[in-house]
């Protein structure tokens, strides 16, 4: 009776176990069964769960119909700016409070936790006015500048974490053999932080790619229209037909190269989650 | 000497990112402070005018802005109360022994990696009233006695935007407490064992206490994020009153109605709003994980 109880639940675990995973992936892969299918199918109302028959007719309407080569090209500057501005500055500001006598340390590490939990439509108004001032508003260069907001604080308070957690010892050796402070920081510190800047730059360059609101806000047409604000207006030949299947090829498109980063860097990503919160 | 050099070299490093703050952060913030005490539009076709309080005294009577609220606080707490019991079910799951742990794992971090956008129209189109796989199978399967227009039932569409928020955030919410779970000694279920306790007692005498701190950030983090949200609301259901959260209403005055006195006024709000909710949260919950 016992070993038939256990029997039961280990089969209820399992079962939980498949609803957790058909859950989490079904959505995606629906969406990219629909992208496949031509839309005489995708409207059935027996849908098939394979992408039978099979076209590519969708990946052929956005890349040639629509603008979406543009935003797609658009994203790659915007985040990747966004990610290497935030990099390079987040490693000069995070050595420093990691690693260098600063008195108002601790001020600074406040200010940028508090940016971290700043709210962007806060600051939405007064963003949209600077930029059109600084003639930056439809510029990719004004893009970066306002992921800044979010990518910068958070770049600086995870790499932080990680240059307080070398040993002192490297850094003395560097001193007693006359390397300057910013020697040090080039020559030893920043190879030993490299995952730590892998980890960094993804999660910052994710946070970008996926990023709307200013996206929206703060472009006009499709010369810096990133994928986000293009998917979420792709409009069809009329104003009641909305192309879904479409919708569905731009969706997989921008998610098949996040899926891959995530599934290749699984270890670091989840570290580097955690890390940046439970720091908080 | 060595010392006094550093700390010009510390200066000089943490500038360029000081200024960015200043840039992005605090001059758009100060903006926004300012013009709350205007009335102007934000292309400044007409003249500003200093009015005083008066953009926030209407902020208090308008009644948009206080069911924006509400449809803010109601998407608030449902989507973090069910992320957080969901998560919380997920990162047990994950954090027992069991062959395909690893696949479970990366299973959960595919709808975290999806952006928000792609996510919203996803799910609009399994959602939709006619062709959408959730119609067709609660059907088929009996679930639901009709098709269902899920998006366009004003009492619906609440529900199936938090919904779609809870599939995509829960993730997050379930490695964060499975990080939590990791950092518990392991000693201490097998004590419990041999003293007799089962797995129920384990889970409210051990787990749940020594899980308190991750779950308090994961709480912070989830509630800061769910009162600005603004992305899944917009793609999913635009600016209709039924769904229409602070940030969704503060960007349609801002630059839909290129109301820059009364949106600034709002944006205001929401920082306060969002400002009292950390204080709150660091006085009861923080001090108690903090212990």
């Amino acid at each position: 009776m016992r070993a038939f109880l256990r029997m039961g639940n280990r089969l209820l675990f399992y079962l939980l176990v498949v609803f957790v995973v058909v859950y989490s992936v079904f959505p995606f892969y629906w969406a990219v069964i629909s992208s496949f299918k031509p839309s005489d199918a995708l409207f059935a109302s027996n849908p098939s769960l394979l992408p039978l028959p099979f076209t590519l007719d969708h990946y052929r309407n956005v890349f040639i119909q629509a603008n979406f080569g543009r935003n797609l090209l658009n994203s790659l500057m915007v985040a990747g700016g966004a990610t290497l501005l935030s990099l390079t500055l987040g490693v000069l500001a995070a050595y420093a409070l990691g690693r260098l006598p600063f008195p108002p340390k601790n001020a600074v590490l406040y200010l940028v936790l508090a940016m971290t939990m700043f709210p962007q439509i806060a600051v939405l108004g007064g963003l949209f006015m600077l930029l059109r001032q600084a003639g930056l508003f439809n510029t990719h260069l004004g893009l970066i500048l306002s992921y800044l907001l979010f990518t910068l604080p958070f770049t600086v308070w995870v790499l932080v974490g990680y240059f307080k957690g070398l040993p002192r010892e490297l850094e003395e050796a560097a001193y007693v053999d006359g390397a300057t402070p910013l020697q040090t920081l080039v020559r030893i510190m920043l190879p030993l932080t490299g995952p730590g800047l892998v980890t960094t730059g993804l999660l910052a360059f994710i946070a970008a790619w996926n990023e709307y609101l200013f996206a929206l806000t703060f472009t006009v047409g499709d010369k810096v229209k990133t994928v986000p604000p293009a998917i979420a207006s792709f409009g069809g030949a009329t104003p009641f037909e909305i192309p879904w299947g479409s919708i569905m090829a731009a969706s997989v498109v921008v998610t098949v190269p996040l899926v891959v980063l995530v599934l290749i860097f699984q270890q670091r990503i989840v570290a580097g989650l955690t890390a940046g919160a439970v720091k908080g | 000497m060595l010392t006094q050099r550093q700390v010009r070299l510390a200066w000089l490093l943490v500038l360029p990112t000081l200024l960015v703050v200043v840039l992005v952060a605090g001059y758009p913030l100060a903006q926004v402070f300012y013009w709350s005490f205007f009335r102007a539009d934000i292309a400044f076709v007409e003249p500003p005018e200093f009015v005083g309080f008066k953009n926030y005294l209407y902020l208090l009577q308008d009644p948009d802005f206080r069911q924006a609220l509400w449809n803010t606080v109601k998407f608030t707490v449902v989507s973090v109360s069910l992320e957080t019991l969901l998560g919380l079910a997920i990162a047990l799951i994950i954090h027992s022994n069991f062959k395909g742990r690893g696949l479970v794992r990366t299973a959960i971090l595919i709808p975290w990696a999806i952006p928000t956008v792609v996510s919203a129209k996803m799910w609009q189109w399994m959602l939709h009233d006619v062709y959408g796989i959730i119609n067709i199978l609660g059907v088929k399967l009996g679930i639901l006695s009709q098709k269902v227009a899920f998006l366009a039932r004003p009492e619906l569409v609440l529900p199936a935007i938090i919904a779609v928020d809870v599939w995509k955030t829960t993730p997050f919410m379930a490695l964060l407490l499975l990080a939590g779970l990791q950092l518990i000694p392991e000693e201490l279920y097998e004590a419990a064992s041999i003293d007799g306790a089962n797995r129920w007692q384990q889970f409210w005498a051990i787990t749940l206490p020594l899980l308190t701190p991750a779950l308090v950030v994961a709480l912070i983090f989830r509630t800061l994020d769910a009162l600005r949200v603004f992305d899944v609301i917009f793609v999913m259901s635009g600016v209709n009153p039924a769904t229409r959260t602070l940030a969704v209403y503060n960007r349609q005055t801002l630059i839909d109605f290129q109301d820059l006195g009364y949106g600034s006024a709002i944006s205001v709000a929401i920082l306060l709003l969002i400002f009292l909710f950390v204080v709150v949260y660091m006085r009861t919950l923080g001090r108690e994980a903090l212990r």
